[in-house]
């Protein structure tokens, strides 16, 4: 199903609260690897149900490897639900059912011979609230690596996981402490390091700054920027500041009539909030609705 | 109507009767009520035991807790009795342990919400409400006779373990329950295996809550007497009972039969009887207070 997209006033003259646009940081240094493929993720005709209850339709779209990529969109949309389904975790809901395609390095992952398990460990996942084992800090970042059969120097693994999420200086003296002791970002970094010590390619985040402060915000977002030169991400934010100063490329998402979700529009994060094509996308990022 | 705060001109007074009096009044009484129940069973509990240390105390010695019972009541022990009971409760640990633990997981983690599950959840609730001689009936039947283990401390364990069963269950779902499905997600999207999910992030979690169901019901299960004396308990043993050979007493058929003889000496040797017993099972209970507390040290939802 597409949408027709009508075209829409020149630039410029989005009314609404202003919307401070940081250009996303120059990729013209990073050489790129050649002889990866640009695209690490491909939806083609993503529908879904729980039960009777359709929550998706017909959504089609492509993840950039080693980028950003947000999906925006007003509550309950199925925006959420989309995530999910990259990673497979939509699947311990007994209901659910899902039809189309979703290929991740040209694998089919729903495919009769793929393991979900194998699936997750390469496709990660923080969630909204940060939810760290009742386990020591050090258990909770070798939990991942434990259960995937990792052989080698746990102890190095944890630092480095530790380190690339920015918390390692906070916590080394106090590895044997229990994860909740942590405050509010930092068991959300933690929550990033047990996700990056699996080594995934693809990490999705559900709404991970939302039960945060700002200054937690921040922290995450500065992070997210420098996973990104190594992991492809997908963000799912309510927050359209942080869609607009974190991501490289936004896709908008809303509720049908029959509250099953779509994909309005997509796009280079600039060009969605200056000068989106589609009259839904620009009320949106203005704040007229959502 | 009574106000602390004077009404403003422009707020409409008149439509709130806040009866500051007369809810603070019900509260009162409420609270009232409730110290009253507390004071009725405390008071209750005070005498109970007043009246059994008073009699026991004196009887208390080195002698009593390590004699064996004799027809003279100067002579008599207890330590048949204890040493049973205390082999009957870990005999039932060993048992219900593995196996209520591991039926609380399938139900709980791998099976289907379909008929057949809600039927099991169901049976297992009504199971834990059977009284407990159907459980000596049943473990004579299927343990001494049907097994073959006779009259043996084996038999009367197993009788045991199959009436805690539903209650060790029951408490390790709940504590399964317990555990946000947060937790589940977490480790499942760093891709675990639903069983490395369950052994690896719910188990440990629901640990505290697992043992401390076990813990109080097998000091359930030491207080029982009727389905031991339809499994063959007897009750003037003077030897150390060993789980094989028959012949056997744990403390409250000893306590019942001292209870029995109208002599006054023998009714302070049951007083003193049940304070062992009920030594016994404070110290099982402060055990499950101190595993508990230990282990949930880092759980803080």
């Amino acid at each position: 199903m597409t949408v027709a997209v009508p075209p829409l006033a020149p630039a410029g003259t989005l009314p609404g609260p202003a919307i401070r646009i940081t250009p996303a940081p120059s990729r013209g240094s990073d050489p790129g690897r050649p002889h990866e493929p640009a695209t690490a993720l491909r939806l083609e005709g993503i529908s879904c149900w729980y039960g009777g209850f359709r929550a998706i339709n017909d959504v089609s779209l492509d993840v950039e490897r080693r980028r950003i990529t947000a999906l925006i969109g007003p509550s309950g949309c199925g925006k959420s639900t989309l995530l999910r389904t990259m990673n497979r975790l939509n699947e311990l809901v007994p209901s659910f059912r899902l039809e189309g395609r979703i290929t991740f390095e040209g694998v089919d992952i729903y495919g009769r011979d793929v393991d979900p398990v194998v699936v997750r460990r390469r496709v990660g996942m923080v969630f909204q609230k940060p939810n760290p084992f009742p386990k020591s800090i050090y258990d909770n970042v070798a939990f991942g690596p434990r259960i995937n059969g990792f052989k080698g120097n746990l102890d190095e693994l944890v630092e480095r996981s530790l380190r690339r999420a920015a918390l390692w200086d906070e916590v080394k003296d106090k590895l044997r402490q229990s994860g909740l002791s942590l405050s509010g970002g930092q068991q959300q970094r933690l929550c990033i390091a047990r996700t990056i010590a699996t080594e995934p390619e693809v990490i999705l985040m559900d709404e991970p700054c939302s039960a945060l402060d700002p200054r937690a915000t921040l922290q995450i977002e500065e992070l997210m920027a420098e996973l990104s030169r190594e992991y492809t991400i997908v963000i799912v934010t309510h927050n359209m500041q942080q869609a607009a100063r974190a991501s490289d490329t936004t896709i908008f998402m809303t509720m049908g009539d029959d509250r099953a979700g779509y994909i309005v529009e997509r796009g280079p994060t600039l060009r969605m909030f200056t000068n989106p094509e589609h009259r839904l996308t620009e009320d949106y990022v203005s704040g007229r609705f959502g | 109507m009574t106000a602390n705060v004077p009404a403003s001109a422009a707020a409409p007074a008149a439509r709130f009767e806040p009866n500051l009096m007369r809810r603070k009044l019900a509260g009162t009484i409420f609270l009232g009520v409730c110290l009253l129940a507390i004071g009725v069973l405390l008071l209750t509990l005070a005498v109970l035991l007043w009246d059994i240390l008073s009699r026991a105390l004196p009887w208390l010695d080195a002698q009593f807790l390590t004699g064996a019972p004799s027809r003279r009541a100067e002579r008599a022990g207890v330590l048949p009795a204890l040493v049973g009971s205390i082999e009957i409760a870990l005999l039932v640990a060993l048992i219900t342990f593995p196996i209520g633990v591991a039926a609380a997981i399938y139900l709980e983690e791998y099976a289907n919400d379909n008929r057949l599950s809600r039927l099991l959840r169901t049976n297992i609730a009504n199971l834990a409400g059977v009284p407990s001689i159907v459980y000596g009936i049943f473990g004579l039947a299927l343990f001494v006779r049907g097994l073959g283990l006779g009259f043996s401390l084996l038999a009367g364990a197993m009788t045991l373990s199959l009436l805690i069963l539903p209650v060790v269950i029951i408490a390790s779902m709940e504590a399964m329950r317990a555990v946000p499905q947060a937790q589940r997600e977490a480790a499942f999207a760093l891709g675990g295996s639903r069983w490395q999910v369950v052994g690896g992030s719910v188990l440990p979690a629901a640990a505290p809550g697992i043992l401390t169901g076990i813990i109080l019901a097998m000091a359930r299960a030491i207080g029982e007497t009727a389905p031991l004396i339809l499994v063959g308990a007897v009750t003037f043993v003077t030897f150390l009972p060993n789980p094989i050979d028959s012949g056997y007493t744990v403390l409250p058929i000893q306590i019942f039969q001292w209870a029995g003889d109208p002599r006054e000496d023998f009714q302070s040797l049951a007083a003193a009887a049940i304070t062992v017993l009920l030594i016994l099972m404070f110290v099982l209970n402060a055990v499950a207070i101190i595993i508990r507390a230990r282990l949930s040290r880092h759980l803080t939802w």
